[in-house]
């Protein structure tokens, strides 16, 4: 699998965890991937941190609109019944619960549901931007990640990156895998048919316990 | 009296040491003209308060790669690694808040409060240095009201009184950071005679604008 590929197998079953009517906070970067996977039927309101709702996709070269971008700067495009607020606002709606999800990066979690993807100390300190409140307010914390990076694990006992929260991870989506954060164990929950068990839980720090209902992951 | 003045008038207004926040989220909504101004001018040793500090050179950016940033209290420095540079070798402090933390830290000094409970930073570097209350079983950080000097904001359409409306995500800060400073200072895409806004479209009171100054391209 090259990482084009990687990234779409996760963000095609990140989509998978989205109900009609959810409100959702995608990050920068693969987690944005996951709004071309939403089926149709299903109706997502995109909330983006910099001062609205009803986000739509990436503007077409041409026809970007003055003052319509995303948190990350790139032009986008609104779907009808969209609003704009202030960033109070914004961090109201993030802060107090009325995200159903959102979708993060990360550079490492661990088996309590930690988080750390804002800092590596000494060499990338791009700051937290809006990821603090997004991941202790929202109601499901989803991270999206490959499983390992260049060979390091990623999926650990403890983090020793500094955290971005404490134990607010609820599932982690990689493409060999669905795992639960359950009472500070992971649950294997879904298995990328591509990978043995022994495979997955090689390349994860953290003990994962099989799911009895253990399932193939949709590639 | 007119709150309409020329850049040079608002320049004198802004000196070394100050405090100064910045409307705007990577360059949307960011008050550009006067920023080129006060890089013209060459301000130094400034308190700089905004989201992110921009890129190297756009909106904020511009006053961190010219050197006039003694302290930067942001969330976001990623997209301009000048920022990072100078943090590292020690030539400017910076002081990373969570955007939401930020956000309402700012509307807190104008709304008149002395702090606020929040969960977000628990358990991280954040919570270093702050009170921790609990209610009920949930613990939170107090953290506290943060106001400056002068506050530069970007509106769309400003009338002469001082209302001002923000076109689509341009709006982000700007209405907090109003509210919050000593000087208020927007600059305009367009100025437009009083009654010109519908007041039910107003997003910040003119009450709150001190100067107004007509954006030039």
């Amino acid at each position: 699998m090259d990482n084009n590929q990687i990234k779409n197998i996760i963000a095609k079953r990140v989509a998978k965890e989205f109900q009609n009517g959810f409100v959702v906070n995608l990050g920068i970067g693969l987690p944005t991937l996951v709004a071309n996977y939403v089926p149709e039927e299903v109706e997502v309101i995109l909330q983006s941190e910099n001062g609205f709702v009803g986000m739509g996709p990436l503007a077409e070269a041409g026809k970007e609109i003055k003052d319509l971008v995303n948190a990350g700067a790139m032009p986008v495009t609104l779907v009808p019944g969209a609003a704009f607020f202030d960033s109070a606002t914004s961090f109201a709606i993030i802060r107090g619960g009325h995200v159903d999800v959102t979708v993060l990066g990360a550079l490492q979690v661990d088996e309590k549901g930690n988080l750390a993807n804002w800092m590596v100390p000494g060499s990338m300190v791009p700051g937290m931007g809006g990821a603090m409140d997004l991941v202790v307010g929202a109601k499901k914390v989803i991270v999206a990640m490959t499983h390992t990076a260049k060979g390091a694990k990623k999926i650990l006992k403890q983090c020793d990156l500094p955290l971005t929260a404490k134990e607010q991870v609820n599932l982690i989506i990689t493409e060999m895998g669905v795992i639960e954060v359950v009472n500070r164990r992971l649950i294997l929950r879904e298995i990328n048919p591509h990978f043995t068990l022994e495979e997955v839980q090689a390349l994860t720090d953290a003990e994962l316990i099989i799911c009895e209902d253990l399932k193939a992951m949709e590639v | 009296m007119t709150k309409i003045k020329t850049l040079e008038e608002v320049l004198t207004h802004i000196q070394d040491d100050m405090s100064i926040m910045i409307g705007g989220f990577l360059g949307t909504g960011t008050p550009e003209y006067i920023i080129d101004g006060l890089v013209d001018k060459g301000v130094k040793n400034l308190t700089i308060i905004g989201n992110d500090s921009g890129f190297e050179n756009s909106g904020i950016g511009k006053l961190i790669t010219n050197k006039l940033v003694k302290k930067l209290i942001t969330s976001h420095i990623g997209t301009n690694p000048e920022t990072g540079r100078q943090m590292n070798q020690g030539e400017m402090e910076v002081d990373l808040v969570p955007q939401g933390t930020l956000a309402e830290r700012i509307r807190s000094a104008g709304a008149g409060l002395g702090g606020f409970l929040t969960p977000t930073g628990i358990g991280t570097l954040v919570e270093e240095g702050k009170e921790k209350i609990t209610i009920g079983d949930k613990e939170y950080l107090l953290e506290l009201p943060l106001k400056a000097d002068v506050a530069l904001l970007k509106g769309t359409k400003v009338d002469v009184k001082g209302n001002i409306y923000y076109d689509k995500a341009a709006r982000n800060f700007n209405p907090l950071m109003a509210m919050a400073a000593e000087l208020v200072i927007v600059e305009a895409e367009e100025i437009v005679e009083a009654g010109e806004i519908d007041p039910d479209h107003v997003m910040t009171p003119g009450i709150f604008v001190d100067i107004i100054v007509k954006e030039v391209k």
